[in-house]
């Protein structure tokens, strides 16, 4: 899709350097001259957004390194001294852990749209695997990041996820005891916890760059999921998608400072201010908003195997999503029945959300059982029927002719979120 | 049209589920009231007054049993804190006893506390705290109000975020002050516990430690429990986060650049676009000389 490089070097040093490392053309070719499909709505902003809040987080955590401790003894008091007495730590803090929520938020929607505009389907299974990837490599950045204030909560969720590995049969315990690195959560554990904490984020910044690459093989779906087929179906990366990924950031950042500077603990949970207390355990554990469906998937299941299998499985089967889906069709828009289906997998996944966070008790785990049932029936029952029963709407024959050949503008081509659908 | 229905569909059948569970489980204390405090909102700030009012209790009351250990009595000069000059923090400080040492010969001394001095705690540690007080053990105030909380379920999860709240704590502690009752008939008390209808259980370890005129004010505020509450609650709050007047100050400043810069960028984004979307000649992928026009 991306073609050869149009990039002429005008300086000299530029001609000098092309020849030895051609780096300014493959940015070129990359970032400026790479061709984005014209009709890119803004759901289509949240991968540039994701690439700024890793950067976001990155740039935070490494000064947050500085100022740390990371010792059962020292970590609780370390994350408060950063509050009270490092120069605005208590905003490089504040940016940090929000910044873990909004960066879910950011990847959720980001995966959403996939899964709505069929963006996963051949020629882009690699791409989409390689996103589930990312995603479980945040999965566990965030789990472990969470950890190290060594607050209550912190303790509880690595003792109660830690134990989930003692589920496997036959080695499950000594797995557990290998990544305490004890007999009990502790110092190891917390030591252990930081030193990936802080060497994940590189791996998904590596990954990122796969998956970029990926993507600009393949060129990027859009919301017809028609491919592009002449000039006129793209505009070239720089300035247009540029533009309207800096607009989209700068939304999503007023957004994120409402929360970091006017309710920073919103998205937090009170306990997490009590230091870890090994022989207290708090009446009521829970994670991060971000794992709550996949938490309330685990505890729905009486059997603990049969949970953490749930659990690993409700993440691990995105991965086959390009084969379970049989519809040749990619965007929602012209599956009016797949999209019926797909609305209420969201919201079965917010219920689940908000299942996970309240107790295990009566009609929540039956809601909850209910409601795992349609997570997983969604992937093996009705995506691979769907694609042999539906009647798909008529497909447009280009971009160009489905901006156009609606009788609307061309402007048309952007709407806000949400106007067309 | 049909995107309404399915959005409604789906969340119907989700809501239908989580709140026939809701429905399920039982609320175990009173909820607290939610008061009206002076640093609640985007332009909120902590009252000086009002924490000195409330450093009063704690040095009287509260700090017979409990420790402030992440605090320092520099803190007190804080001027988005309590504000106290420089000199009185340095007179309060001097009035507590701070374990120093060792001396040049080895030995551990008491001395008048300094302002870089962190609050000693009423009890040398743990164990001593349980030995002298039945077996409890008081919970340090520094996180105090943050580590406290209370869950008003589902409405209120979503509203708050959008009216700012963030005074769960502080309400909850001003709750707990004024939440001491006679239990009703047929609660069975445990040993050394006290009712108090906003405690979780209702059992709680602390005695009443506040009544009507018990600390003295010298300004005119009403000395009730009530008001009490509310001062060591604020002081509390402080504790907790003393870098939040700073931080709406800063979170002000913030938002009007964000604002405006996203402002520039949409007029940005519309004049980049303006050429796609009203020439189509244009589409092609072009060099970046051919941009200036």
């Amino acid at each position: 899709m991306s073609g050869h490089s149009i990039y002429q070097p005008q300086s000299p040093f530029m001609q000098w350097l092309e020849r030895r490392l051609p780096i300014a053309s493959l940015v070129y070719s990359s970032f400026v001259a790479y061709p984005t499909p014209r009709n890119l709505n803004y759901w289509w902003t949240f991968g540039g957004i994701l690439s700024f809040m890793l950067g976001v987080q990155i740039i935070t955590g490494i000064v947050l390194a500085m100022h740390y401790t990371p010792h059962v003894d020292y970590a609780f008091n370390s994350v408060e001294g950063i509050m009270r007495d490092v120069n605005y730590g208590w905003l490089l803090r504040y940016i940090h852990s929000n910044g873990a929520s909004f960066f879910f938020l950011a990847v959720y929607i980001h995966m959403a749209r996939g899964m709505y505009y069929g963006s996963y389907k051949e020629p882009r299974e690699v791409l989409w695997i390689l996103g589930v990837i990312l995603f479980l490599l945040m999965v566990a950045t965030g789990f472990m990041g969470y950890v190290l204030p060594w607050g209550q909560m912190s303790f509880w969720a690595a003792t109660v996820i830690t134990n989930l590995f003692s589920a496997i049969p036959g080695v499950g315990g000594s797995i557990v005891t290998w990544l305490w690195g004890g007999y009990a959560v502790g110092n190891p554990t917390l030591n252990r916890f930081y030193s990936l904490h802080y060497l994940l984020p590189f791996v998904i910044a590596g990954v990122v760059v796969l998956h970029v690459w990926a993507l600009h093989m393949v060129g990027q779906n859009n919301p017809t999921g028609v491919e592009p087929k002449t000039e006129k179906d793209t505009v070239a990366f720089t300035p247009y998608a540029t533009v309207k990924d800096a607009f989209f950031v700068g939304l999503f950042c007023i957004v994120f400072a409402y929360f970091i500077f006017y309710i920073p603990n919103y998205l937090g949970h009170s306990d997490n201010y009590i230091p870890a207390n090994p022989s207290q355990t708090p009446t009521h554990i829970v994670p991060e908003w971000y794992y709550l469906p996949f938490y309330a998937i685990l505890r729905g299941i009486p059997s603990k195997l049969l949970g953490v299998t749930a659990l690993a499985g409700s993440i691990v089967v995105l991965a086959f999503l390009p084969w379970l889906d049989t519809s040749r069709v990619r965007s929602a828009n012209y599956r009016p029945l797949y999209r019926q289906f797909l609305f209420i997998f969201f919201a079965a996944v917010i219920g689940l959300g908000y299942l996970g966070s309240q107790e295990p008790t009566g009609g929540y785990v039956i809601a909850a059982r209910i409601l795992t049932a349609y997570y997983f029936a969604f992937f093996f029952i009705i995506l691979p029927l769907l694609g042999l029963f539906e009647t798909t709407k008529p497909l447009p024959n280009s971009i160009s002719e489905s901006v156009l050949g609606e009788g609307v503008p061309i402007g048309a081509s952007a709407p806000p979120p949400g106007a067309r659908g | 049209m049909k995107i309404h229905h399915s959005i409604i569909l789906g969340f119907t059948l989700a809501a239908t589920l989580t709140a026939g569970a809701t429905l399920a489980a039982a609320q175990e204390a009173d909820a607290p009231p939610r008061l009206h405090w002076s640093f609640s909102g985007p332009f909120g700030t902590y009252d000086p007054e009002q924490l000195q009012r409330g450093f009063k209790i704690y040095r009287e009351v509260c700090s017979n049993c409990h420790s402030l250990k992440l605090l320092s009595f520099r803190n007190l000069a804080d001027p988005d804190g309590p504000a106290f000059t420089e000199a009185q923090a340095a007179a309060i400080a001097a009035t507590f006893q701070v374990t120093d040492g060792p001396n040049d010969q080895g030995q551990m001394f008491q001395r008048p506390g300094k302002i870089s001095d962190t609050f000693p705690p009423p009890f040398p540690n743990e164990q001593a705290a349980r030995a002298a007080l039945g077996g409890k053990l008081p919970p340090d105030m520094s996180d105090l109000a943050k580590a406290r909380s209370y869950e008003w379920g589902f409405p209120w999860f979503v509203l708050d975020a959008f009216t700012m709240y963030q005074e769960d704590g502080p309400d909850y502690i001003h709750a707990i002050l004024t939440g001491y009752t006679d239990p009703p008939p047929g609660f069975v008390l445990p040993p050394g516990g006290q009712y108090n209808k906003f405690f979780p259980g209702h059992a709680i370890g602390m005695p009443k430690p506040l009544s009507d005129g018990q600390v003295e004010y010298t300004d005119g505020t009403p000395t009730t429990v009530d008001q009490y509450g509310r001062d060591v609650a604020a002081f509390l709050m402080w504790a907790a986060e003393p870098k939040l007047d700073a931080r709406k100050r800063l979170g002000f400043q913030v938002m009007i650049f964000l604002i405006v810069f996203t402002g520039l960028l949409y007029f940005t984004k519309k004049k980049v676009w303006y050429a796609v979307l009203h020439d189509s000649d244009l589409l092609k992928p072009r060099t970046p000389t051919e941009y200036k026009s």
